[in-house]
């Protein structure tokens, strides 16, 4: 306004001081005060990731025309070019959501809806993550048909009994994950995918545990990942339909996205995502060898250390990073209190430790022991001396929890 | 109401029949898992080889966990067999 005096303090637009983390969170995964084995859940952020987050915070409206805009898109386009090489995909076939879940979301009832004259019946696996599930879930509600094809004891899909609910007259989309996000058992996605594409059925792959650590499996029609998972920042999923499959917007039409995901892209955080992603290919096999070797440690010791314990999920066709046991006559959310009060970080699957109260409904399908359940999975820098020390406190802390529920342990 | 999911392991574990006699029964109605495996655990001895106990349960953990107790410390998952008013009758042979 004219006539009005300049404020007082202009904003700064230099970048501020770095500051010491928030104390809230310091220490969460800097093995200092804790281990944090619960990489499963979420990857700490990898410095390539926070180092690229910094960098692109001031980007500009990747949609509009001038210097700043074609900036942040030039920097959106790269993402995009970089993201779909380690997919194996096209950039056009690559789209970034808000989050793995809302890529599961968009895909599956993207899918469905593209494909509903071939029919409109949809197969998943059982152990499927709660977002392929739920919804499924919605597209029963809204006259659809689910078809859930069980696994076994090791958590793994029977590839018959999958290849034969995909043949079924009307199957409209199939999904299965690479891997198991809460036994890390692998999926059978390559024999999957040949009985969906003899059928002409597309498949939906869930790669959010194994994007960034191990190659993506051919075949998949509709790929989801979610960056927070591979040590990206939250807030990024990634959604890749192939070119040739049937799929439309389950959501109200925007311009975003090449109008797959609605609403404003986060330049920064996408970004900070694919550099992370990057550099975790970069280093996979280095981190898989060292991370596999010490779930093996974990898989031998536990049993051998701990009585009336069950080790759960496939020993050999697993992710490197993710371990999970029961402890029987131990309830999960004790185990995992006195877990944190030694310094460690880790989930499980029991019912006591849900908000839904029921237990893990993989652990459900798999037939396997629900309660006293501990998933191990560990971050890329885990380390020795952590798992170590896990491996030491963890058969006093079995033996305290079934004493004080007047279990003795021999 | 029960709810359960439609998992391919679990069709052989509910049996249509009428529950048969159990020599003991083990109410642990109400009680969260672990506890209904604590007390099958620690009850499964009174019964003579061969005979049954039945735990009554309405934790959903226990569906699953009762079985997987069974396999684990080899005794025998006879059936589970809903209750009216919730829950399940879990019939395991004591093995040993």
């Amino acid at each position: 306004m004219p006539g009005t005096s300049p404020p007082a303090a202009r904003v700064s637009l230099a970048p501020p001081a770095p500051r010491p983390t928030d104390a809230r969170f310091a220490g969460w995964c800097d093995h200092e005060r804790v281990a944090y084995f619960d990489a499963a859940s979420t990857e700490p952020l990898h410095p390539a990731a926070r180092e690229a987050l910094i960098g692109a915070l001031d980007a500009a409206d990747p949609a509009r025309l001038y210097g700043a805009a074609r900036r942040s898109r030039m920097l959106l386009e790269r993402a995009r070019e970089e993201a779909a090489e380690v997919i194996g995909a096209r950039p056009d076939e690559v789209s970034f959501t808000s989050s793995g879940t809302q890529a599961i979301h968009l895909g599956v009832l993207g899918t469905l809806l593209g494909r509903r004259r071939a029919g409109r019946r949809m197969v998943a696996g059982a152990v499927e993550h709660s977002s392929v599930l739920q919804a499924g879930a919605v597209h029963e509600r809204e006259g659809g048909e689910m078809d859930v094809v069980g696994v076994g004891m090791t958590g793994r899909v029977d590839p018959e009994e999958f290849a034969a609910a995909v043949a079924r007259e009307g199957t409209a989309l199939a999904c299965l994950q690479t891997a198991n996000h809460e036994v890390g058992t692998l999926q059978p996605v390559a024999r999957a995918a040949e009985a969906c594409r003899a059928a002409g059925v597309p498949l939906l792959v869930d790669a959010a545990q194994t994007l960034g650590r191990l190659p993506v499996p051919p075949g998949w029609s509709v790929l989801a990942g979610s960056a927070h998972k591979w040590g990206g920042p939250a807030g990024v999923g990634v959604l890749a339909v192939r070119k040739g499959t049937r799929w439309r917007s389950p959501l109200p039409e925007d311009e975003r996205e090449r109008r797959r995901v609605p609403g404003f892209e986060n330049v920064p955080a996408i970004v900070a995502a694919v550099a992370a992603l990057r550099a975790r290919v970069a280093d996979a096999e280095r981190d898989n060898a060292r991370l596999s070797a010490l779930v093996d440690r974990v898989r031998e010791a536990v049993p051998r250390l701990v009585p009336d314990v069950e080790v759960v999920g496939d020993p050999v066709e697993r992710v490197p990073h993710i371990v999970t046991f029961s402890c029987l006559y131990v309830a999960g959310e004790a185990i995992l209190t006195e877990l944190d009060r030694s310094g460690f970080a880790v989930s499980s699957g029991s019912s006591c430790t849900a908000s839904t109260l029921r237990p893990s409904h993989v652990l459900e399908a798999m037939g396997v022991l629900t309660h006293g359940n501990v998933r191990v999975s560990l971050p890329w820098n885990a380390s020795e001396a952590d798992v170590d020390r896990f491996l030491a406190v963890l058969p006093d802390i079995v033996r305290r929890v079934r004493a004080a529920v007047g279990v003795e342990s021999p | 109401m029960t709810t359960r999911r439609r998992d391919a392991g679990e069709a052989p574990r509910q049996e249509p029949a009428a529950p048969p006699e159990a020599a003991l029964t083990i109410d642990a109605l109400g009680r969260k898992c672990p506890i209904p495996i604590i007390m099958l655990a620690q009850q499964i001895n009174d019964v003579p080889m061969n005979a049954t106990v039945a735990v009554l349960a309405d934790d959903p953990a226990a569906f699953t966990d009762v079985p997987a107790w069974c396999r684990l410390k080899s005794h025998h998952h006879v059936g589970s067999y809903e209750l009216p008013q919730g829950g399940w009758a879990i019939h395991v042979r004591r093995n040993y």
